[in-house]
């Protein structure tokens, strides 16, 4: 098991005649990820390593059975994407695209609230899970499967305590990257929600940083429904408030949104919060009972 | 991006939202003139992105042009919290008989946008909403559906009856504005009653989302009317995201969490990051170039750290751009290099072979930490 992608998981890639979208289509093909379907507007009957190319996510979806998208588009065509994946019939839309504009993502998410489709993202490196699929850009090679389930704010911290986890012999069940926007797709609660009821996942890694109340809301959604061990990490205790560090989330407003509030706000609950990234993974094989 | 007062007032103006006489001033010459128009009693106002301007000396109420041009000349000259003055915001003296705050931004935690309308004008927000929350209306707007009218009856529904149907026009008009700038926040502080009746804006803060500048580009051309640091343009223009902080390690890397990862890495081994610099997904050897060359042009930069994980990115083409970096800057502190993941061992290699001696390998990001920060700490001492 795993959560939201798998061994059944049919990927159309919105985008995919592009550069980074043949570049990254490829990319997890070659991990062994079904990538069915491609879609680039008047570009259908063309075909990018024998995956088919067609004009719209529909036709796509009605002749390969596609249910879940990738799009590798252009920000300023991000959310037209995802209203034609979320039309096109797919349960699980994955926007990598960087820079779209916090209004477009308002709309979107709240247009997809109480619709069949979940959206992962935009501007993450979407998710993978390990030896079934990987859909978004996460190097597959550092993965590995086993009992952690993974979700984070942010790609290459990602990538750093996954590295580090397999440093101590520890593979992941799923590993999502929610994106560093302010407005987003599947946050903390609907991660945590899956991977409680996973059975793969033995205990839980969170990643956040400043900015927002996500960790805030994670924290007591994990006191009332998560009774597997979850362990933290909290970047951004050397940002100073006011300063929005790379991410357009990231960023201290007033008083709210500090990474030690955040760190607090989850030791409160029982959450162990590690100092590194090193750290984190350590915590990990304790609550995994490894050591 | 935030504007000024005056951009701010300028698109209030294109949506509707009632404003009194206003005129920009940059000299105290223009400020008299101005003043004179408007019939002597005006407010004199700092145009800054600071707040606080009224308890601050940023604001002058004067009686006459003359005053004005005295204030205008001390304002100008004096600058604000620091920050040089370089323009004025001259508006016409009014009666004010009730003030209030209206503002809509952007609830993260809700995903939508929020309406709020104070009875209390002139003060700080978040104090009413400790101090007296029934004076403090709120409505989440969901994008989908947009503001709606039992939402804006409901906004001004504990303001005194004169001033309802006044304030509601402003809101709808706030929302337009909203939605047609892609702002993040609207915010006026205060909204004030006139003793004629009409409900007007005082005062302007809108933030425009940065990513919606592709298609706001006369939004986009006011840029260049703001003060940027040099160092901060150039990173600016070669899509570097590059905050200047007040330590001696420079910070290197790829991906804003990582990096702030490392900034936190460095605080924990005892010194001060010197900025946030992240060169982003796929780095090419002269984007890294770049990045080395913006850190090391910050004279309080004793060493520097550069941490990256390869995913996308590939570690001998960050390697490629140090040692070019190294071939074009004349580097005189110590650079500690942590690399992993895409090709990370190739990257080690071509460290190895260039052999330049500001180099400094680290096995992991935590042993990278440490050695920055020592050597930190040693050049400091060795300068002094």
């Amino acid at each position: 098991m795993a959560i939201l992608v798998d061994e059944n998981t049919l990927v159309v890639v919105q985008g995919i005649t592009g550069k980074e979208g043949s570049f990254h289509a490829l990319r997890i093909k070659a991990y062994g990820t079904r990538v069915v379907a491609g879609v680039t507007p008047g570009k259908a009957g063309q075909s990018v390593d024998g995956v088919p190319v067609f004009d719209t996510v529909a036709e796509a979806v009605e002749q390969t059975g596609a249910n879940a998208s990738l799009i590798l588009v252009p920000a300023r065509f991000a959310a037209d994407a995802i209203y034609e994946a979320a039309l096109g019939g797919v349960s699980l839309i994955v926007c990598i695209t960087e820079g779209v504009p916090v209004q477009d993502m308002a709309t979107a998410v709240n247009y997809l609230a109480g619709k069949p489709s979940d959206l992962v993202g935009a501007n993450c490196p979407g998710l993978i899970s390990p030896g079934k699929s990987n859909v978004g850009i996460i190097p597959g090679e550092i993965c590995s499967p086993g009992p952690a389930g993974l979700i984070s704010r942010s790609g290459t911290l990602t990538y750093q305590i996954v590295h580090e986890l397999s440093q101590l012999g520890i593979g992941q069940s799923t590993c999502i990257g929610m994106g560093g926007d302010p407005i987003h797709g599947i946050g903390f609660v609907e991660a945590l929600s899956g991977f409680e009821r996973d059975p793969q996942t033995e205990a839980i890694v969170l990643i956040g940083e400043i900015g927002g109340s996500d960790e805030e809301q994670a924290a007591s959604f994990i006191a009332e429904h998560v009774s597997k061990p979850v362990v933290a990490y909290v970047a951004g205790f050397a940002a100073p408030p006011g300063k929005r560090m790379g991410h357009a989330g990231a960023i201290i407003t007033g008083s709210s949104g500090t990474a030690q509030a955040k760190a607090d706000a989850l030791e409160a609950v029982g959450v162990r919060v590690g100092r590194n990234p090193a750290d984190v993974a350590e915590l990990m094989e304790r609550a995994l009972g490894r050591t | 991006m935030d504007l000024y007062e005056h951009q701010g007032k300028d698109l209030f103006a294109r949506h509707g939202i009632p404003l009194v006489e206003r005129e920009v001033a940059e000299s105290p010459a223009e400020a008299r003139a101005a003043a004179e128009r408007m019939g002597g009693r005006v407010a004199v106002k700092a145009q800054v992105q600071t707040g606080g301007r009224g308890k601050g000396g940023g604001i002058a109420l004067v009686a006459s042009p003359e005053e004005a041009e005295a204030e205008a000349e001390r304002i100008l000259g004096e600058g604000f919290k620091g920050t040089p003055v370089t323009r004025l915001l001259i508006e016409r003296l009014v009666d004010i008989a009730d003030e209030f705050y209206a503002a809509m931004t952007l609830d993260r935690s809700v995903q939508r946008y929020v309406a709020m309308v104070s009875a209390e004008g002139g003060m700080d927000i978040e104090e009413v909403a400790r101090t007296r929350p029934e004076a403090l209306r709120r409505a989440a707007i969901d994008p989908v559906l947009g503001l709606k009218g039992f939402q804006i009856r409901y906004l001004v529904g504990h303001l005194p009856p004169e001033a309802r149907e006044g304030t509601a026009g402003v809101l709808a008009r706030m929302f337009e504005l909203l939605r047609a700038a892609d702002a993040t926040l609207v915010e006026i502080n205060p909204l004030v009653l006139l003793a004629g009746g009409e409900v007007v804006a005082l005062d302007s803060k809108v933030t425009v989302d940065d990513n919606a500048l592709y298609r706001q580009p006369e939004l986009a051309g006011l840029r260049s009317s703001f003060p940027v640091d040099p160092t901060q343009a150039r990173a600016n223009e070669k899509g570097l995201q590059y905050v200047k902080l007040d330590g001696e390690v420079g910070i290197v890397g790829n991906g804003a969490g990582l990096v702030m990862s490392t900034l936190d890495v460095v605080s924990q081994a005892g010194g001060r990051p010197a900025n946030f610099l992240d060169v982003g997904g796929g780095a090419s050897a002269d984007l890294m170039a770049t990045s080395l060359e913006v850190v090391l042009s910050d004279p309080a930069v004793r060493s520097v750290l550069v941490n990256i994980f390869g995913g996308i990115t590939r570690g001998d083409l960050v390697a490629q751009g140090i040692v070019e970096a190294l071939g074009r800057v004349d580097a005189q502190v110590p650079i500690v290099v942590r690399l992993d993941g895409t090709n990370a061992e190739q990257g080690r290699e071509i460290l190895e072979r260039a052999g330049h001696p500001r180099i400094v390998p680290a096995a992991t990001m935590l042993d990278a930490a440490r050695k920055a920060v020592e050597l930190a700490h040693a050049h400091a001492g060795g300068e002094a």
